[in-house]
């Protein structure tokens, strides 16, 4: 498991998980903060939200983008079963 | 509520279900090997594949689960949308590429890649089999929902219905069916709830005092003389006398009133709150509707027998707005962050429930209003799941902490999301489909927190049903929308149960006797074994689906998840990292992850509470979502019992 694809993979995954826990810390520890507003008339809470949802996508289309996924057929660390 | 059938529904219905069926026959032709069975030949294009991700995935739980959580209690149902996605990113970024150079046909062979080894082959297999029962029991619950309203049919023939219907598509076809069903599925559930999204910001929000039957409920001004100076009389109202508290009645939790009009006899219930701060504040006394089940087997609604028709007494439908900002009416039109910013200063109405018990064995569900400030509609903690956050308690914020673990760690770990990675050629498609996977999903989820807010604010809610209101949703927009939501709800769960069906036939076909048997199965035998497993799986799913009818399924789901993250997900993640794992590691790892998530839930104050009945204080674990323990457990056994047991002589380096 040591292609390119599976490292960034890992970096990848750590990004979000960091992401993802701050979220769950904030509501876990000062969940008030969450209804704090944000920006433009939004709370927290419903910011982080959408960034969670926004950020998996946008992740996973950088690592698509790292694979060499965008406009070839296969790749280096791939092949058939 | 009264559920109606109309024609025009049930014939759009009948339509849609009729095309997928004829759909799946048509391919299923040709899937007559055990490669085009349960692997669809690793010949679907990567885009449908990823399409149709979101089709096994979006389960009834999503689209009935999380849009009836948030149309009844706000941000919490988006608690479970985050989680899910998020989900995927380990599906992606740590799963995706090793299961799809691994494996062959199911889960357990890319676990037994390295070892070839009986014990895995079975532990895996059984933990398949769990999992995907354990996640078929709220979809099961979501078909009968469904079918209820859309075609006046009591839940468990909607179970049936729905059973019956799967069976025969995984019968038949097999993977290919499946996944042409589940993209076709994914596809529309995303294109509607955009349409409905737009035709909630387009109608914008307005103020009401009722649901969409024109009813408005009352409230009325009582002095603190009135309920104490030990008359039965409601002050000066001679006309309406107060009924004792009695028969159950004086066990309830929140302050309810009985009243009834002299005249007529007709007795109503009131919500007593103090208006004001003070001790001997006035009473506001609010309107709440009754559901009464008697002990010879009658239902009453509001203390009348519930009506088979439109006009004939039923729970009015509720789901309103008393106050918008800077005084207005109605808002018009608004935008994507406009809505929410609306909302957050506006009050909506939320109605609670409580259970009374009598003592001849009859039942009343007392529904109550609960006006509520938009601010907290928008932030968590409202539900009794995530109410813990805001609890002094430590042990309900790890609760909350375990849930959206399993949460993360869950979705790479189902059976019927792995095998997905066996339908395309390579790696690189594997990892395609899944980042189209993620944009269908996390685009749908961003919809979900529309649904469920123009849900609550619809006027269309039944209070006795949550998991209705996205469909009743779109029957407030109009009955053509309502028709296609329903269709495409109703082929969701057929997509999921199909996907599970699969999964877990292929573990009893494939991995469970596989191992077990000496001699390898014929292709044909394997095939006929699994259809076999499929029509078994299938009935037991029908059972479970009538059994737990009253329960959310995106609870429901969660619990799978749990299970799902505690069985899978150790032995999967170290295979992948760690060259000196053992089979015995693997297989002492699935099976206590197994077991004691499953022990742990059994054991819980949510089991307690409401699947036996019983009081949830007296559960003997500390707090509900097992994750966050059983989670590293699996990890733990898995580690030690690799170390004790000799390293294996073929790991990679």
């Amino acid at each position: 498991m040591k292609s390119d694809s599976s490292r960034y993979g890992l970096v990848l995954f750590f990004v979000y998980l960091l992401f993802y826990g701050g979220f769950v810390a904030i509501n876990a520890i000062a969940p008030e903060s969450m209804e704090r507003t944000l920006m433009s008339g939004l709370n927290t809470a419903v910011v982080y939200g959408f960034a969670l949802i926004f950020g998996a996508v946008l992740l996973s289309a950088v690592y698509g983008l790292l694979c060499g996924d965008v406009g070839r057929g296969g790749d280096a660390g791939g092949g058939e079963q | 509520m009264i559920y109606e059938s109309s024609w025009l529904a049930v014939g759009i219905f009948c339509a849609f279900v009729g095309f997928t069926l004829g759909l799946s026959f048509w391919l299923g032709r040709k899937a007559k090997s055990s490669e085009g069975y349960f692997a669809a030949h690793g010949q679907i294009p990567w885009f449908v594949n990823g399409v149709a991700f979101a089709g096994d995935y979006l389960s009834a739980a999503s689209f009935l689960g999380i849009c009836g959580m948030i149309a009844f209690y706000g941000y919490d149902g988006f608690l479970y949308s985050i989680g899910y996605l998020a989900g995927w990113i380990v599906a992606l970024f740590v799963v995706a590429e090793p299961m799809k150079k691994l494996g062959r046909f199911t889960f357990a062979d890319a676990l037994d890649s390295r070892f070839n080894s009986t014990g895995i082959k079975l532990a895996a297999g059984i933990s398949t089999l769990v999992v995907s029962v354990f996640y078929l029991i709220p979809q099961m619950v979501g078909a009968g929902a469904l079918v209820t309203p859309l075609l006046g049919f009591e839940h468990w023939q909607g179970v049936v219905m729905v059973g019956a219907v799967v069976i025969m598509i995984v019968v038949t076809a097999g993977m290919v069916s499946t996944t042409w069903v589940q993209f076709l599925k994914g596809a529309m559930l995303v294109v509607f709830s955009a349409l409905l999204t737009w035709m909630i910001l387009q109608r914008g929000l307005r103020v009401s005092e009722g649901g969409a039957d024109g009813y408005r409920f009352a409230s009325l001004q009582a002095t603190h003389a009135d309920f104490t100076d030990g008359d039965s009389s409601l002050g000066t109202l001679q006309a309406i006398e107060i009924l004792a508290a009695d028969d159950g009645w004086e066990k309830s939790k929140e302050q309810f009133v009985r009243l009834r009009e002299r005249t007529t006899g007709r007795v109503s219930v009131w919500l007593a709150k103090r208006a004001g701060e003070a001790a001997d504040a006035d009473w506001l006394l609010t309107e709440a509707q009754t559901l009464t089940k008697t002990a010879d087997g009658k239902t009453l609604v509001n203390g009348l027998p519930k009506g088979r028709k439109k006009g004939e007494p039923e729970l009015h439908p509720v789901g309103y707005i008393t106050e918008l900002p800077d005084g207005v009416q109605e808002t018009g039109p608004l935008s994507f962050s406009g809505f929410f910013r609306t909302l957050q200063n506006s009050r909506v109405v939320l109605w609670r429930n409580e259970k009374l018990v009598h003592a001849d064995g009859g039942q009343t569900t007392v529904y109550y209003q609960q006006a509520t400030a938009g601010g907290q509609v928008l932030r968590p903690g409202e539900h009794p799941t995530f109410r813990g956050i805001r609890s002094s308690k430590p042990a309900d914020r790890i609760n909350f902490i375990s849930l959206m673990l399993a949460l993360f760690c869950g979705t790479a770990s189902l059976p019927h999301i792995l095998i997905r990675y066996y339908t395309v050629k390579d790696a690189s498609s594997a990892r395609k489909s899944t980042i189209v996977g993620i944009a269908s999903i996390g685009f749908f989820y961003v919809l979900t927190f529309y649904l469920g807010l123009g849900a609550m604010t619809s006027g269309q809610l039944d209070v006795s049903d949550e998991n209705m209101s996205a469909p009743l949703l779109a029957r407030g927009m109009n009955t053509w929308l309502f028709a296609a939501i329903s269709a495409i709800a109703f082929t969701t769960v057929l997509g999921t149960v199909s996907g599970l069906i699969l999964a877990a036939a292929g573990a009893v076909a494939h991995d469970l006797l596989g191992s077990v048997l000496k001699t390898p199965l014929s292709d044909t035998e394997k095939v006929r074994i699994a259809k076999l497993s499929s029509v078994v799986i299938g009935a037991v799913a029908i059972a479970l689906g009538i059994l737990f009818q009253k329960m959310n399924p995106t609870f429901l789901v969660g619990w799978a998840f749990s299970v799902a993250a505690s069985a899978n997900l150790p032995s999967l993640v170290m295979i992948l990292f760690w060259p000196r794992v053992t089979k015995q590691g693997i297989v002492a790892g699935i099976l206590t992850g197994m077991v004691s998530s499953m022990a742990w839930i059994l054991l819980s104050g949510e089991a307690y509470s409401r699947v036996y009945g019983l009081d949830a204080a007296a559960a003997i674990v500390p707090f509900s979502q097992p994750g966050i323990l059983t989670i590293p457990l699996g990890f733990v056994t898995l580690v030690v019992v690799s170390l004790l047991t000799p390293k294996p002589t073929n790991s990679p380096q």
